[in-house]
């Protein structure tokens, strides 16, 4: 990446169904490869060779045009920190697990991670509810592996992985909303029970062990063995169904209520955005947060879905130092995020 | 309801805690909240799940009677034991499923929804798998033609699944040869 330019992935466009709440859908299939012991546990030869086969098929092309292949070792640790940030590689892969590598698709919708927990973790990103259209992209990504490689597949436990946790389907669907009404009036807590009992987790932005921030909550399935891939799917899609829909009621009460308040937020936050000096990532995930609310109730119209989107990627550690160009500190960063904030903004007004 | 910290701004958010039968209840502003950090909503700061894992993995040890033999349990391919996956939460191998199937069919039927895949099957293998599920559908449809005494429903059926069980021997054989010029 150029220093001033950061990469659009898909998901950041901002568009697809109910893209008021639900920011990105994300699909991942978890694969190992026939006969080889599991990435944790292989002599590096194994893992090497792992990652040559897939080189090979990708050079070949089999399909996957436009993608690139970069391996970790060849990457700057900024430059992975971003793909993070983006959600396009986990941060196991990025602290540099030996031979790991990732195939990204031009439009950074299609991620495949290669000997991350397992030797191979398809995913697909896209932008609003689109988890069915994300399950058909994984497969299509699947098959196409799947005529070059050979998959380990046992048929009573299915396609077998490191952790048993990813067993079967080795499906992992979720589903990140910003849900700030749902959060401001306590009611997620109702939900956090009731959807472990479903089978569903709760997580913040960043995946496991991450904390809610920016009213930005991960929901994703639990049981990958037992249910088959439509049904995961159209569980979760029927419990994002119901959250949504409360979402949408908890705004309409809030909007009635304070309608004043939340306008005077929405404004408040874009002009902190704009004009403020010093800010830390905590401050302006919440700002974009209120931003986003205002603007999906209508009380704001100078912004839209990509814009906050791309603020929210570019005010991440990695990304913002890409974009600087230079490494730099807390406190730098708290400086730098800023500026970067308000070039995004003025590209955004000179679009208008 | 007025924040308990500030008593000034209207209390927006209610945390109820429920630690081990004791609960308590926090009624804040979302000013004062964010100043207590208890807008973290996650189960535990730090929750991993391979750890959540491994914890069940380590108390099914020790209930175990055997404790020291299911400990020393080895996968013959990759050499991890029972006791290392316990610890770690990720298996070796492919293989390990089977080296430690007796101890990990129950804990698959709890974070499962079962313990059979009934998903995605790989190209390779679904022919293979198409047969099979096809000849449990006929044994079950056989069963009942022979409970219900309609015999000559029985016959069809018994020939058509002595049909398949041949054919499916040939593939298994043909698999084989195929294997053995590799």
């Amino acid at each position: 990446m150029k220093q001033g330019a950061l990469n659009f992935s898909r998901w950041m466009a901002g568009t697809g169904p109910d893209n008021d709440i639900v920011i990105s859908s994300r699909v991942r299939l978890a694969r190992n490869i026939e006969g080889q012991p599991f990435p944790c546990l292989a002599a590096d030869e194994t893992t090497a060779d792992v990652l040559k086969q897939v080189g090979d098929m990708v050079s070949g092309r089999n399909g996957f045009i436009d993608f690139s292949f970069q391996p970790m070792e060849e990457m700057s640790a900024l430059g992975k920190q971003a793909l993070v940030e983006k959600h396009l590689i986990s941060p196991l892969l990025a602290r540099g697990v030996k031979n790991g590598a990732v195939l990204l698709s031009r439009d950074e919708a299609v991620s495949i991670m290669i000997n991350e927990e397992d030797h191979l973790r398809i995913q697909i990103i896209l932008p609003g509810l689109q988890t069915e259209e994300a399950l058909e992209e994984a497969n299509r990504c699947d098959d196409q592996m799947e005529n070059i490689l050979r998959y380990a597949f046992d048929e009573r436990y299915g396609y077998l992985t490191a952790c048993p946790t990813n067993l079967g389907t080795g499906l992992r669907a979720s589903v990140m909303l910003h849900l700030p009404a749902l959060i401001m009036t306590g009611q997620i807590n109702r939900f956090l029970g009731v959807l472990s009992q479903v089978g569903l987790a709760v997580r913040g932005l960043y995946g496991e062990g991450s904390e809610i921030v920016g009213n930005l909550v991960q929901i994703s399935n639990q049981v990958t063995l037992g249910q088959n891939e439509n049904e995961i799917i159209g569980n979760l899609n029927s419990v994002m169904r119901q959250v949504i829909e409360q979402e949408q009621e908890a705004r309409q009460a809030l909007l009635d209520k304070k309608r004043a308040e939340l306008a005077d937020r929405a404004w408040r936050s874009l002009g902190l955005l704009k004009y403020a000096q010093v800010m830390s990532s905590q401050e302006a995930i919440q700002l974009i947060s209120d931003l986003r609310l205002g603007f999906d109730l209508g009380l704001i119209k100078t912004v839209d879905h990509k814009l906050l989107n791309e603020l929210l990627v570019l005010i991440q550690p990695g990304c913002l130092q890409l974009l600087a160009g230079k490494e730099l500190g807390t406190a730098e960063r708290n400086l730098e995020r800023p500026v970067q904030i308000k070039k995004a903004l003025h590209r955004f007004q000179m679009k208008e | 309801m007025l924040c308990q910290e500030c008593q000034q701004n209207e209390a927006t958010i209610h945390i109820v805690k429920n630690i081990n039968g004791k609960q308590t209840e926090l009624h804040l502003c979302e000013k004062c909240a964010i100043k207590k950090e208890e807008l973290d909503f996650s189960f535990e700061p730090q929750f991993s799940l391979h750890q959540f894992f491994a914890g069940i993995l380590e108390q099914g040890l020790q209930n175990s009677r055997h404790e020291q033999d299911v400990a020393n349990l080895q996968c013959p391919s990759c050499g991890l034991t029972f006791a290392q996956f316990s610890q770690v939460g990720r298996l070796g191998c492919s293989e390990c499923y089977k080296a430690f199937e007796k101890r990990m069919k129950p804990l698959l039927r709890r974070i499962h929804a079962g313990t059979a895949h009934t998903g995605k099957v790989p190209l390779h293998v679904q022919s293979r798998v198409k047969q099979r599920r096809e000849l449990a559908q006929l044994k079950d449809k056989l069963k009942l033609k022979v409970e219900n005494e309609e015999f000559e429903e029985a016959a069809v059926l018994r020939d058509q699944i002595r049909d398949l069980e041949t054919r499916m021997q040939e593939g298994q054989k043909d698999l084989l040869d195929k294997g053995e010029e590799n």
